[in-house]
């Protein structure tokens, strides 16, 4: 319908290409950048409140109609997505002027950030299988160039592993892609939530499974998660909350849109499948983290630990978890990436990210200490922040079905996590300064503060004026679990009326 | 000829998924490249093979005549093949990076000389990865 759809695609490759244009002159790259992604914000925000006024937007790129052009879809889930990635990108690209080195900056570090923000983008407004693959391949490719830009040999050896599993991840997708078309002769996933239930149940769930694998290296759930915490901690922090608080998200975001819209032909196999991956996912991820010092390392094994919680709305396949999912997944976005940039500037005060040469920040930086505790206790669920809604939607929707080892299991991941956030916070906070350590004196550069501050704030805000987003949580939930309005949007009102007909009349 | 052509996009993918599974890097980008192979011909013969008919329309007709063979997944295997190419291209110099910085594209020996960015002739009171 409108090209709006695709502005927070085309905005940021345009950008890319006009930064690489300008490449050597890097105080016109720092400000282009930092302006164009505070601009592809007001764009998706735009196209929220389109999307939120007039339902679901559609457009047919090239004028060719679905099922034959490809789609660009934008609903509930897509636009706030789209909203998020705005937001966190824009209070990143503040800090990385701050943080990355002139060295990374001429290498290209501003083009490569725009590049990936346009994978993201694209992964989560197409209506098309084959489209989402290239948007995935998009965001991994320019984040292979951030993860290992700068060339030290953590970066390196920790790279490996992640371009590894992801291009292996890349290869099953594609398969799965190749062998969907050949059951259904389709890739547009209107059509595909359509054609699929005509070909035999047992093919399609092999086919799930496929996917279930590529998305789920790319989510980093269990077993499929060692390259995350491999790699995570390795780049500089403002390219490693881009990707602690995004690029597992769009994974996620993934296996939501392809588990709701078109896998769902075998709901209590491949859903309880998914029951069964969220809690090992949630137990491995906490129990990892338990184990390491280095703030860095906690952090990326909690990402993990998460992911298991979104999963686990998902699983449940009812309006309430899988709203419940998506509140988890944009909170946990916030809390994550803050605590990334948090763990920068107590590097920036104490010189290190290892646990033991950190202290004393809770007595000379308490301002520090109170941005690190909202986002660590909202990440652990402690009412009334963010986390606490989150966790609360998840596990009454687990009650609503009862799912009571899941719900029990998912509790006792967040004693857990609260165990090491205060683990951290005892550490780096509470504890006296080592013996012979120093803190930098002065108060950190206010664009490393400022997006803190602007992170925890949403955090609060979320928590304590939840009223707005747990509304929009729940349309988002009706609309998940409701794929013939999604199949009207798309290929029209005729095809939709079949399509119910034809769901009802299977049992 | 779809059989034929599955069985010669098992043996890639075989061969693909053992070489994935070695120790030596460089072995992994060359699975890769294989499974990449695999994967092109995977999608191009689900869109079915149609011999010697290509879909073009003939002069004022407004849709190609008869059976023609599916253009669709040629389009797709050629986005793919692109992709493919510089993942690999990637890959590659990455490799080369690593074996320049780290000395090394072992994976098993990684680790090691992350640690210690010596070779392992150089390094004294420890033994070295067989």
């Amino acid at each position: 319908m409108s090209a709006l759809i695709v502005a927070p695609v085309v905005w940021p490759l345009a950008t890319a290409a006009l930064l690489v244009l300008l490449q050597g002159r890097v105080e016109t790259q720092r400000r282009l950048s930092t302006a164009a992604t505070a601009i592809g914000l007001l764009f998706g925000l735009v196209l929220l409140a389109q999307v939120s006024a007039g339902g679901l937007q559609v457009m047919q790129v090239g004028g060719w109609d679905a099922p034959f052009g490809i789609s660009f879809v934008a609903d509930h889930l897509a636009a706030v997505m789209v909203v998020v990635n705005g937001l966190l990108a824009t209070a990143v690209a503040a800090y990385a002027l701050q943080d990355i080195d002139p060295g990374r900056e001429i290498a290209g570090y501003h083009p490569m950030v725009h590049v990936m923000l346009a994978g993201v983008n694209g992964a989560f407004l197409t209506g098309d299988l084959f489209n989402l693959y290239v948007w995935f391949e998009l965001l991994l490719i320019a984040s292979f160039v951030l993860l290992t830009l700068g060339n030290r040999r953590e970066q390196l050896e920790g790279g490996i592993k992640y371009v590894a599993a992801n291009l292996v991840s890349s290869m099953l997708l594609l398969t799965g892609i190749g062998l969907l078309y050949g059951a259904t002769g389709t890739l547009n996933l209107a059509d595909l939530a359509v054609k699929l239930p005509q070909v035999p149940t047992g093919l399609a769930t092999t086919l799930a499974m496929l996917f279930l694998v590529a998305f789920g290296i790319k989510a980093a759930v269990f077993p499929l998660f060692f390259w995350l915490p491999a790699s995570y901690h390795t780049p500089p922090v403002a390219v490693a909350a881009l990707f602690g608080g995004m690029l597992t998200k769009v994974g996620v975001y993934a296996l939501l849109r392809t588990f709701t819209l078109v896998f769902v032909g075998d709901v209590p196999l491949t859903h309880g499948l998914l029951a069964w991956i969220a809690g090992v996912t949630m137990v491995t991820g906490v129990l990892g983290a338990a184990a390491q010092t280095d703030v860095r390392r906690i952090l990326s094994f909690h990402i993990v630990s998460q992911i298991g919680y979104m999963i686990m709305g998902l699983a449940f396949f009812t309006p309430l978890g899988l709203g419940g999912a998506v509140f988890f997944m944009v909170h946990n976005i916030f809390a994550k990436a803050n605590l990334f940039l948090i763990a920068g500037i107590a590097r920036w005060y104490g010189g290190s990210f290892e646990l033991k040469k950190l202290g004393g920040l809770y007595r000379y930086r308490p301002g520090l200490a109170t941005l690190f505790a909202i986002s660590a206790f909202s990440l652990a669920g402690i009412p009334p922040l963010s986390g606490f809604w989150a966790k609360l939607l998840v596990v009454r929707a687990g009650l609503e079905v009862n799912a009571w080892v899941l719900v029990a299991v998912s509790l006792a991941v967040g004693l857990l996590t609260l165990y090491s956030m205060t683990k951290i916070w005892l550490a780096a906070y509470w504890s006296p300064l080592p013996e012979g350590a120093r803190l930098r004196d002065g108060p950190a550069p206010l664009l490393l503060l400022a997006p803190v501050v602007a992170l925890a704030s949403l955090s609060l805000l979320m928590g304590f004026a939840s009223a707005p987003f747990l509304v929009l949580a729940e349309r988002i939930g009706a609309e998940l679990t409701d794929p013939a309005s999604y199949v009207r949007a798309v290929l029209g009102e005729s095809v939709a009326s079949a399509f119910v007909a034809a769901r009802e009349a299977t049992p | 000829m779809e059989g034929y052509l599955a069985i010669v996009i098992g043996a890639l993918f075989a061969g693909g998924f053992y070489l994935v599974m070695q120790r030596n890097l460089l072995r992994f980008v060359f699975g890769l490249i294989l499974l990449s192979s695999a994967v092109n011909l995977l999608v191009f013969t689900s869109g079915r093979v149609t011999r010697g008919a290509p879909p073009l329309v003939p002069e004022g007709a407004i849709a190609p005549v008869g059976d023609v063979a599916n253009a669709l997944p040629q389009a797709l295997v050629l986005t793919a093949i692109v992709i493919g190419f510089g993942l690999t291209v990637f890959a590659l110099v990455l490799l080369l990076r690593v074996y320049e910085r780290l000395g090394t594209v072992r994976t098993d020996e990684l680790p090691v000389r992350l640690a210690d960015p010596r070779p392992a002739t150089e390094r004294s009171g420890e033994e070295a990865p067989a």
